[in-house]
């Protein structure tokens, strides 16, 4: 046996992580120092008694959590466990996470329910926009068009809320406009046989300039002339948002947050439980054999890639109508290629890609909760995590993710 | 589009299938007199060496190669003013102060060139990593790399003399560069992830530290803004033209660097293997090619190049680095590597394009009141049309380039 094998290196640096999260801990925080996660009730103020307050001890739990650590550590390198590799590698990155959050509001409290509904909302684009990949890549066709996607649907949509002062217009022209905008990725693609990231490539570089065009030639004089719209209504569920936190969590938010959180459950069972979701996974593994059994291979790629189209424009509705009421240059922000990354993260199944924007979100969300508390680290690190994350996810060692294997090749009959 | 193999690697012999195959063979053979195996298409950007090799400057597939992407060019340019028209301004107006704009007078030249010089570098980084498969998304990120460690070398070394100094930053620069691409290459040579997610995420990380640096590590305390603080005065790249204009001798190091990598990738060994490998991996490996070698080799120098457009802008342009340095370049750098079809000397009239266009943009904003984000549009509609030439062919019915005369005769007809 190896002297150095995949368990052993990742009971390594598990071990080497926990000292240094620690070590690192340890000479900010005194022992006496108190983190407080406060759960609230439903629809309470932040000032009002609290259903709960979990008061931890902050350097004693990290010390206990990093203790694990190294435990684990220490018997996958004894015993070259392979098997809780994934796990061990999943609870490093939650450990890590958790310290970053108890360290930085150790003496204070932070609300936890309100952290968790924010990581919800944050989590929405970037879900809706894994599964719009999702759909392309189970069906052979690669996407990294995604953020171009989502601009176009949030300016389209955006502008036509201002048109007609009803945002719920603005989510249709933002559904529409992906469609619109990925037809052209699906013609380069499957007709003219383009390389399709090179393609996806072009629709970015398209997006941003037509965005910014309509913006400056449309969006502005029109604010200018004073026009005004609404965002998205909030829309808590009736007594469903009541149920102690959970109702926060999940029953408490915008339109398009709640069609996120219905889509991923709908989009497991389509794909996996009917004859639509096995014949796109079909084409996606071997358009050949599909073709042979009598499916139109290019038809179905066409109608997947223009509902992964809809899925993104959606998507990009969340950040003029929903987020904010609003368009910006590259108001994206890369939140299109994270989605990619969640998709790959989530091994191209609708859940795991939900996992994966969580955890994107969650360190997003982290890093807004804790702006305004004294931190030692600087909030760039925090912002970097989800990248870095990313990367370790995408070198295997969590567990080998595999693609669709006819993805990115166009067919030919 | 199927690339001509040579030798050819056809399954059967040429007698063998002329025998089985036998009129079909005739016919064929008479209508362009060529052997088979070259017939379908002649490749445009990837001649392999054995032809390019034997004439110099082959003039007509020069100018072959370069009719898409002019084609494309002319017919955004089209769109664009039906764009323009569109919104009620004055086509020739805006056209011709986006002409003036780029070349109306000796500044307006010098301030393209400069407009260029990164895209140059950058251009040639892509193009690098397409020869060997590779898709570099991470221009971006090694180019802020570059730059920070430029001006670091710019401002940190004291009292060098220019002709060691100014070689120093760019060479620290590079070497940034190379070491924040070298990464994704290894990454994906040894664990299979895919470049280019892990050079998007890079782009981020790099994004996030050059940020912290400017702001803490290096930050220039005298300056209210935060920036780093200005780099030597002998660390500064030379103005080619005098004090008045902002022409650096960065845009020389370009060329000769653009001269250089066609040289490494066409004429040297190491060019062939980066080659080969980025058109058949596994026959690369059967040849005994070490794949990790050829892909950590190119995205590295894929990445120096890149850092090297990063640490120009600085030494010649900015002297200092401020947060929020660059303005896209990443995205870009993909496209002028279209344009140029991968061709490390077509980078430099795609890269000078698309510096005109930045630069013009300005005075046709002025004159006509169109907005500057045209550029974009008419970019990417460029990058459309050289990214599926069909398009073009379809368009202009320029016939698939198998019977060259046919194009050369027909493209400008309709």
């Amino acid at each position: 046996m190896k002297l150095f094998n995949r368990a052993r290196i990742v009971g390594l640096i598990g071990m080497l992580f926990a000292c240094l999260l620690f070590l690192l801990v340890s000479n900010h925080i005194a022992w006496e120092a108190l983190s407080t996660l406060r759960i609230t009730s439903p629809g309470a103020k932040f000032s009002d008694p609290s259903l709960l307050d979990i008061r931890l001890p902050t350097l004693l739990t990290i010390a206990i959590l990093s203790l694990g650590l190294i435990g684990t550590g220490i018997f996958m390198f004894i015993r070259s466990y392979t098997r809780i590799i994934p796990i061990y590698v999943g609870s490093m990155i939650f450990i890590g996470m958790f310290t970053i959050l108890i360290w930085a509001i150790s003496g204070d409290r932070v609300d936890l329910v309100d952290l968790l509904a924010r990581t919800v909302r944050l989590a929405t684009p970037i879900a809706l926009g894994a599964i719009a990949g999702i759909l392309c890549e189970r069906s052979g066709i690669v996407n990294i068009a995604i953020e171009g996607l989502m601009l176009t649907g949030a300016c389209v949509g955006f502008i036509i809320a201002l048109l007609t002062g009803n945002p719920w217009l603005g989510v249709l022209a933002a559904i529409l406009a992906g469609g619109a905008i990925v037809m052209l990725h699906a013609l380069l693609s499957i007709q003219f046989k383009t390389d399709q990231t090179i393609s996806g490539t072009v629709i970015n570089i398209l997006a941003v300039g037509v965005t910014g065009f309509l913006r400056t030639s449309v969006i502005l004089p029109l604010q200018a002339a004073g026009s005004v719209g609404n965002p998205l209504p909030n829309l808590p569920i009736p007594l469903l948002s009541q149920i102690p936190i959970l109702g926060p969590i999940f029953f408490n938010h915008q339109p398009i947050a709640y069609s996120m959180l219905i889509m991923v459950p709908l989009m497991t069972v389509l794909l996996f439980r009917t004859p639509w979701g096995l014949r796109t996974r079909s084409i996606g593994e071997n358009p050949r054999a599909a073709d042979t059994m009598g499916i139109d291979v290019i038809r179905m790629r066409y109608m997947n890639v223009l509902f992964a189209g809809f899925v993104a424009g959606l998507a990009g509705a969340w950040f003029s109508l929903e987020a904010t009421f609003n368009f910006d240059d590259v108001m994206t922000n890369g939140r299109g290629f994270i989605a990619l990354a969640a998709m790959i993260f989530g091994n191209w199944t609708p859940a795991g890609a939900l996992g994966g924007a969580m955890l994107f979100s969650f360190s997003d969300a982290l890093q807004i909760k804790i702006q305004g508390f004294d931190f030692a680290l600087p909030p760039q690190f925090i912002q970097m995590l989800p990248y870095i994350i990313t990367i370790i996810v995408l070198t295997g060692v969590v567990g080998r993710t595999r693609g669709p294997a006819a993805a990115g090749k166009p067919y030919e009959k | 589009m199927p690339r001509p193999t040579w030798p050819p690697t056809s399954r059967q012999p040429p007698e063998r299938r002329s025998r089985l195959k036998c009129k079909h063979n005739v016919v064929s053979r008479s209508n362009n007199n060529q052997p088979y195996y070259s017939k379908g298409s002649v490749s445009m950007s990837t001649t392999p060496t054995a032809r390019s090799a034997r004439t110099a400057v082959n003039w007509r597939e020069l100018l072959l190669s370069a009719l898409v992407p002019i084609l494309a060019i002319i017919t955004a340019l089209l769109i664009g003013a039906l764009i323009i028209a569109a919104t009620g301004a004055s086509v020739i107006a805006a056209y011709s102060g986006l002409f003036i704009g780029a070349f109306g007078s000796l500044s307006a030249i010098s301030n393209t060139l400069v407009e260029s010089t990164p895209f140059i570098f950058a251009g040639l980084a892509v193009a690098l990593g397409f020869k060997c498969g590779l898709f570099n998304v991470g221009a971006e990120g090694q180019l802020g790399i570059g730059a920070i460690c430029a001006a670091v070398a710019g401002f940190a070394f004291k009292g060098l003399p220019g002709i060691i100094h100014v070689p120093l930053a760019l060479l620290v620069g590079a070497a940034g560069g190379a070491i924040w691409g070298a990464v994704p290459g290894f990454l994906r040579a040894r664990a299979g992830a895919h470049e280019v997610i892990v050079t998007i995420m890079m782009n981020y990380i790099s994004i996030r530290l050059t940020d912290y640096l400017i702001k803490n590590t290096f930050r220039d305390t005298k300056a209210s803004a935060p920036r780093t603080p200005f780099i030597q005065e002998s660390a500064q790249l030379p103005l080619l033209l005098g004090p008045e204009f902002r022409l650096h001798a960065g845009f020389l190091l370009a060329i000769v660097v653009a001269v250089f990598i066609n040289w490494l990738i066409n004429r040297t060994t190491t060019g062939f293997e980066i080659r080969t490998v980025g058109e058949n991996p596994s026959a690369a490996k059967y040849a005994g090619m070490s794949i990790t070698k050829n892909f950590v080799l190119a995205m590295a120098l894929s990445g120096a190049l890149a850092g090297l457009a990063g640490a120009v802008t600085v030494l010649g342009v900015e002297h200092n680095l401020k947060s929020s340095f660059s303005a896209g370049y990443g995205m870009d750098s993909i496209a002028v590597a279209l344009l140029a079809k991968s061709s490390p000397i077509g980078i430099l009239p795609a890269a000078l394009f698309w510096g005109a266009l930045r630069n013009g943009a300005g005075l046709m904003q002025l004159q006509s009141g169109i907005s500057i984000n045209l550029i974009n549009i008419i970019q990417a509609l460029v990058i459309v049309f050289v990214a599926a030439p069909d398009i073009i062919r379809l368009v202009y019915r320029i016939k698939k380039v198998d019977s060259r005369q046919a194009v050369a005769t027909r493209g400008w007809g309709s």
